[in-house]
């Protein structure tokens, strides 16, 4: 998941709603999709700018990571293939940016609170990419994670949030392929790069189970969200869901899991796993991750040093527009 | 109409060749082994492409907006991708067993053949707005005169090729502009950035004997033949920028023939590290 512990406004029982906002859930309880310019409490617009916003801000910080591979990508083919799939990032952040824009916030404002630190991105783009082989782990865990929750929210109930949702769904499934490939062809050289993929297993094992989110007991935001359809599952079913579709993978890979606990419960259906140290997915969290300030450094480079580009580029719009505007007048 | 072959003295070697490739067998070098000069363009071509891009994907996730990181990971992709065929090519025509990659990833700088000015480093994004729109002005009058190259293989990478550079000089003429008549600073920044990469411009259009060689086959048009139509290009460009190109200035060279500035050890480092310490690995 794109988005953890986004804070969710408010939850009202059906006695306390008022007549708009009983109308509202039922909407939503029928399956329709909320529209733009459509009434909407303001909890259920605010939670959603949160959401959105932090998905879109995941995306962007997201390029770094693999970002840092592409001038030493292996082969064309490996450079052209990550570069696709880090534009496809970018991408996904211009319509997150969009459907969070019909929600009544601008790009900037989101961007703004980003560099501020007044708002999140996903806590898994803070470790480092120390091998190409991170590639492949990134490719394979972390778009499959993020697959995991981003699937169910195409029938999300804020219609932008859903279409932006169904298109990058289809991105991502072929992004988790790539990465899975890199690892297949890894797994299948020679000892260095096995091990290489095995030790980019390790490191991004427990990060991507962390992508969830903390254990539904202590997730605090969950119910209102569910109940407006703004989030799906809870975070324990999606963790699930993950390792039971992980563990198949990486024993075809020939790797194996950093969980000595892990092990199929035949009556729940599903592994028992070990779950992630909390503590350290809070210090990501808080700005103590390996890569934060690095991270979140980029971003606000990028921006401050690509003021002048933008301030350039409306000062010729302005003067573009001034000058047809005297060539009309002078016409007439 | 296509002579037919003459019955009684059989092409034995392209029929042995037929014969081997049919079976498995290694095939015999291409029917143009022994074109050096052919090579030697190719590569030109190629390594302009693989370098350039290799500097533009530099910034992915870096530029000032995100319509920019996205422009320019697609420009990028379409020089990786014309750097592919290009170097495919010139493997094909060495007929010496390698292949793209090879020559990318396992040749020393001396053996690149890429103008100095795509080695050049990005600089801030006007640096990088500029260097590309300088070239592709170049690269874009180079491809339409390939078109019609006597060789197919080279006008089939052209057409396919002059495609995406058409919008990539669209795009940079268009930025190159609107920053030259834009604020005072973006401006100042355009104008340096003019001025710092003018003495890089020349090396596109000096002819040696490989480009002599190559016009002559009818495979690519003379550099220098392509300098009017960049001077029309850059000149009308620059003014709406209101921007001056300087004069008189320096011309540097050496790229072409392998000697570089000593930028390009440092992509090459990076570009080739995995190919280099994991020697006959498969990515």
């Amino acid at each position: 998941m794109y988005a953890q512990m986004v804070k969710s406004e408010g939850s009202k029982s059906r006695e306390e709603m008022t007549p708009e906002e009983l109308a509202f859930q039922d909407r939503i309880d029928r399956g329709e999709k909320i529209e733009p310019k459509e009434w909407m409490p303001e909890g259920y617009r605010k939670t959603l700018i949160r959401q959105i916003g932090q998905h879109a801000h995941s995306e962007i910080v997201g390029q770094l990571p693999e970002g840092n591979w592409i001038t030493r990508a292996p082969t064309l083919e490996r450079k052209a293939i990550l570069l696709a799939k880090v534009q496809d990032e970018a991408g996904h952040g211009l319509y997150l940016y969009c459907a969070a824009e019909t929600l009544g916030v601008s790009r900037d404002e989101l961007l703004e609170k980003l560099h501020s630190g007044n708002m999140k991105y996903s806590s898994i783009f803070n470790y480092p990419t120390l091998t190409w082989a991170d590639m492949g782990a990134v490719g394979w865990l972390v778009d499959g994670a993020a697959i995991m929750n981003q699937v169910p929210l195409q029938r999300t109930s804020y219609g932008p949030y859903s279409r932006a949702m169904i298109r990058i769904c289809k991105e991502e499934s072929f992004h988790q392929r790539q990465g899975y490939d890199i690892m297949m062809k890894m797994c299948a050289g020679t000892p260095e790069q096995k091990a290489m993929a095995q030790d980019a297993l390790n490191r991004f094992w427990y990060p991507s189970l962390m992508m969830f989110g903390p254990s539904d007991k202590d997730s605090v935001h969950s119910a209102q969200s569910m109940a407006w359809k703004i989030k799906m599952n809870t975070n324990d079913e999606l963790r699930q869901k993950f390792v039971d579709q992980t563990v198949p993978q990486a024993e075809y890979l020939g790797l194996t899991i950093p969980d000595p606990d892990l092990k199929w419960n035949e009556e729940k259906g599903g592994y028992d796993f070990s779950e992630p140290d909390w503590s350290e997915f809070f210090a990501v969290i808080a700005g103590n991750g390996p890569c934060n300030a690095e991270r979140l450094g980029a971003r606000v480079k990028a921006w401050e040093d690509g003021a002048w580009f933008r301030d350039g580029l409306m000062a010729h719009a302005a003067k573009a527009e001034d000058r047809a505007r005297a060539a009309r007048l002078a016409a007439e | 109409m296509p002579s037919l072959p003459d019955m009684t003295t059989p092409n034995l070697t392209a029929l042995a060749g037929q014969a081997l490739t049919e079976s498995g067998h290694v095939a015999v070098p291409a029917p143009d082994a022994g074109q050096p000069e052919f090579v030697e363009f190719l590569q030109r071509m190629g390594d302009n492409a693989l370098i350039l891009g290799h500097r533009v994907s530099e910034w992915c996730g870096h530029s000032p907006a995100l319509e920019e990181d996205i422009a320019l990971a697609n420009q990028a992709l379409d020089l990786i991708g014309q750097c592919q065929l290009w170097l495919g090519l010139a493997a094909e025509v060495e007929g010496k067993g390698r292949d793209a990659d090879a020559l990318a990833y396992l040749r020393d700088a001396g053996a690149f053949r890429n103008l100095l000015l795509v080695e050049l480093p990005n600089g801030d994004f006007g640096v990088t707005l500029m260097r590309q729109f300088l070239f592709d002005a170049f690269h874009i009058e180079m491809l339409r005169a390939l078109k019609t190259s006597s060789d197919s293989r080279v006008a089939d990478i052209a057409a396919k090729a002059e495609k995406e550079v058409a919008y990539h000089l669209e795009r940079s003429a268009d930025l190159v502009i609107r920053l030259g008549d834009g604020t005072d600073e973006s401006r100042a920044r355009m104008q340096a950035a003019l001025t710092k990469l003018w003495s890089y411009t020349g090396e596109m259009f000096v002819d040696d004997a490989v480009d002599q060689a190559m016009a002559d086959a009818g495979i690519a048009p003379l550099p220098s033949s392509l300098q009017p139509a960049w001077d029309k290009t850059v000149a009308a460009v620059l003014e709406e920028a209101t921007l001056t190109a300087p004069t008189g200035a320096w011309q540097h060279k050496g790229g072409k023939k392998g000697i570089h500035t000593e930028h390009l050890g440092y992509i090459l480092a990076e570009m080739q590290f995995l190919q280099r310490a994991y020697p006959g690995a498969r990515w």
